[in-house]
């Protein structure tokens, strides 16, 4: 009798070293993309334990978080983000690390060069210490996120001890109409579900509006996994995966190539396989969303208005009221009615070639507001040169955004991007936590087509009546 | 790592849901490159003003509470990052454990790293302890990981769920890296099995 699996199941089952009795089973790691925040204790934690890199040739860096967005060259101004930057140079050195770093052409977003280097394929086990590793899951790998302390072990054995999660199924029917992307799609689902709606699950996304994305769509719905809760998020690999992949400079070529797309061909999940949760969507239900509070579940149409706080179940009342004073926003006010400051496209939720080209499309022949100033920030130096190529950077230059050099840049902030104290912003990132951006700025999460007609228009707009020059 | 077995200690409630690790420690802290001095700056946005003044509102700066080591908070804790640097501040400021309804899962994995217990219990208990800790004055809370549960002098008493091996990693301060090394011989011929794809062996000779 054959057991009808999951894609997470085939894969778990498939990376099982050994599983001690009385200890939580321990997982093989086909790949740890590693960057500087996350790892120089790590590489201390070694050290002093006398021990190597068990596998450097399946652990891959980059620097991301802390490098400025300037022209590269500019010296790094904080010292402790340079300290750190060296850290790393000098760790992947004395352990023979693959490092991209800050000058190297391949340098950007650890989740948007592993997929664009072919580092990233179907059926693999990912970590890396960044919550925002489940992106990579868009490939039917399974992708998560660790702590430092799993780097360092991880490092170590190139094995992980996990126990194992549940599952979830998010099957999204129907079709996303136009000017709603999978950005909106994923705050759809975390708007439904909530912010620990997926905790202790892999979530594989599948139905007919999932099928339909491109890998960076399937990217972005991916990487927002995380923001429900989840341990990770997957879509099964299919022919849109394999045509990605192909060719890429890390995927397999020949033989290896043929064998490994067979390989792929069976990873989905079986018919009549069962979740432990299953959460339907109709897409054709969803729309340009806005978050309006201090976390990626509060959110609301752009066409809505900030909820009223006496609406809502009791238990999430004081938590909206701190939202809304934190926020600067009063319930009933319309979004479209919201005022900005700032504009941010990128981050690993939003930088890749696609969504360069969709905010280029709405920018086009506009110009930004006078009130704001927007930025775009390539997720790497690849999407940078292929926007270059095409001309998005003269379009977004002419139209009075920011064009920068490639990093997590104002996600997080870690590095000179940071909004001012009580600045407004639509940004295309993943977290509208409360000073995430810069403390006191006021993040309000959007798809890059939404935050492109934001920067133009002064304020939300609904993308679905935009008049395209 | 060191051993957590059994805690008696002041209780501080943070009455607030899905406390991400943004809260916890800001960003512009993560650019350390050891794992220590971090709880100075725990909570710092809620802890201090832009002026970089105390701010005496905030909870963990009532007087009543100085010195807890326990901290009870809302729903999902711990949400967002995956920073272990959230950990090593709570720790280092002096919390041994944290008592909430639910916490995030990598969170609640970077915690058993460090010999920091996250404490699960119902929304009930979290409410009660909340308003026990607000009620009565230098409010002590037990945490026994031996019998899995939580208890005070006044009558409270409650059992919490935790995985049978990260309990047993916590009572005996174990470095599972090292567990995980005595599965070398399973471990290498998972990697025979499953050698380094061509691609990624040939490419680091290369750079």
């Amino acid at each position: 009798m054959t057991v009808n699996k999951t894609l997470f199941e085939k894969l778990w089952d498939a990376h099982l070293v050994a599983q001690p009795a009385g200890r939580s089973p321990i997982l093989y790691i086909d790949l740890h993309l590693v960057h500087e925040v996350t790892s120089p204790q790590a590489f201390d934690g070694l050290r002093a334990a006398g021990r190597k890199v068990r596998q450097p040739s399946r652990t891959v860096a980059t620097v991301d978080h802390n490098v400025p967005t300037e022209p590269r060259g500019t010296p790094i101004t904080d010292l402790i983000a340079a300290k750190q930057i060296s850290a790393l140079q000098s760790n992947c050195k004395e352990f023979g690390v693959r490092l991209f770093d800050m000058d190297a052409p391949e340098q950007g977003i650890v989740h948007v060069i592993g997929p664009e280097l072919g580092l990233t394929q179907p059926g693999m086990t990912i970590v890396c210490g960044d919550s925002h590793t489940s992106t990579h899951g868009a490939f039917g790998a399974l992708a998560f996120g660790i702590g430092t302390s799993e780097v360092e072990h991880v490092l170590a054995t190139q094995c992980l001890g996990q126990q194992k999660p549940k599952t979830m199924k998010i099957n999204v029917h129907g079709r996303l109409s136009d000017g709603v992307t999978a950005k909106d799609l994923a705050l759809g689902i975390i708007g439904h579900i909530g912010t620990d709606g997926a905790t202790g699950h892999v979530i594989e996304y599948a139905g007919p509006a999932v099928r339909e994305l491109t890998m960076e769509g399937r990217m972005t719905l991916c990487n927002m996994s995380i923001e429900a809760g989840a341990r990770a998020g997957m879509v099964a690999p299919d022919e849109t995966t394999i045509a990605y992949v192909k060719g890429k400079r890390f995927a397999p070529v020949g033989d290896e190539w043929e064998k490994s797309v067979e390989r792929w061909r069976s990873l989905p999940t079986d018919d009549g396989s069962s979740f432990d949760k299953v959460v339907e969507i109709d897409a054709a239900q969803l729309c340009p969303f806005v978050t309006w509070g201090t976390n990626p579940g509060m959110v609301a149409p752009v066409t809505g208005r900030v909820p009223e706080v006496n609406d809502m179940e009791e238990s999430n009342r004081r938590a909206a009221e701190l939202a809304l004073q934190y926020m600067g926003l009063e319930p009933g006010r319309r979004i479209e009615d919201i005022k900005i400051d700032r504009v941010f496209i990128g981050s690993c939720t939003n930088s890749r070639l696609e969504d360069l080209r969709a905010a280029a499309r709405v920018a086009k022949g506009h110009h930004v507001s006078s009130k704001v100033r927007a930025m775009v920030v390539p997720g790497s130096q690849t999407v940078k040169r292929a926007a270059e190529q095409e001309g998005l950077h003269r379009v977004f230059l002419d139209a009075g955004f920011e064009w920068r050099e490639s990093g997590c840049s104002m996600c997080l902030g870690m590095n000179p991007d940071i909004l001012q104290p009580g600045e407004r912003c639509a940004s295309t990132s993943n977290r509208n936590f409360e000073g995430r951006q810069g403390r006191g700025g006021r993040t309000h999460l959007v798809s890059p087509m939404m935050a492109a007609a934001a920067a133009i228009a002064g304020h939300f707009t609904d993308i679905r009546n935009w008049k395209y020059q | 790592m060191k051993p957590f077995t059994i805690h008696r200690g002041r209780v501080a409630p943070l009455d607030r849901v899905n406390v991400d690790t943004d809260q916890i420690i800001p960003k512009q802290f993560l650019k350390r490159i050891e794992k220590t001095g971090f709880g100075q700056f725990v909570f710092y946005d809620w802890r201090f003003g832009t002026d970089g003044k105390k701010n005496p509102d905030f909870v963990l700066h009532e007087p009543r509470y100085e010195g807890a080591s326990i901290l009870v908070a809302g729903k999902n804790f711990g949400c967002g990052s995956s920073r272990e640097h959230a950990v090593w501040a709570l720790a280092d400021f002096g919390f041994r454990a944290v008592i909430s309804s639910s916490f995030a899962d990598i969170f609640a994995n970077n915690s058993t790293k460090n010999g920091f217990l996250t404490v699960q219990l119902n929304e009930n208990e979290i409410a009660e302890l909340m308003r026990r800790a607000n009620d009565i004055d230098d409010y002590q809370l037990t945490l026994d990981l031996e019998q899995c549960e939580v208890r005070d002098d006044s009558g409270f008493r409650a059992k919490f769920p935790i995985d049978d091996f990260v309990r047993h990693c916590l009572l005996n301060g174990l470095d599972d890296t090292g567990l995980t090394l005595q599965h070398e011989a399973e471990i290498a011929a998972y990697e025979e099995r499953h050698p380094v794809p061509a691609a990624l062996a040939n490419s680091r000779i290369s750079r």
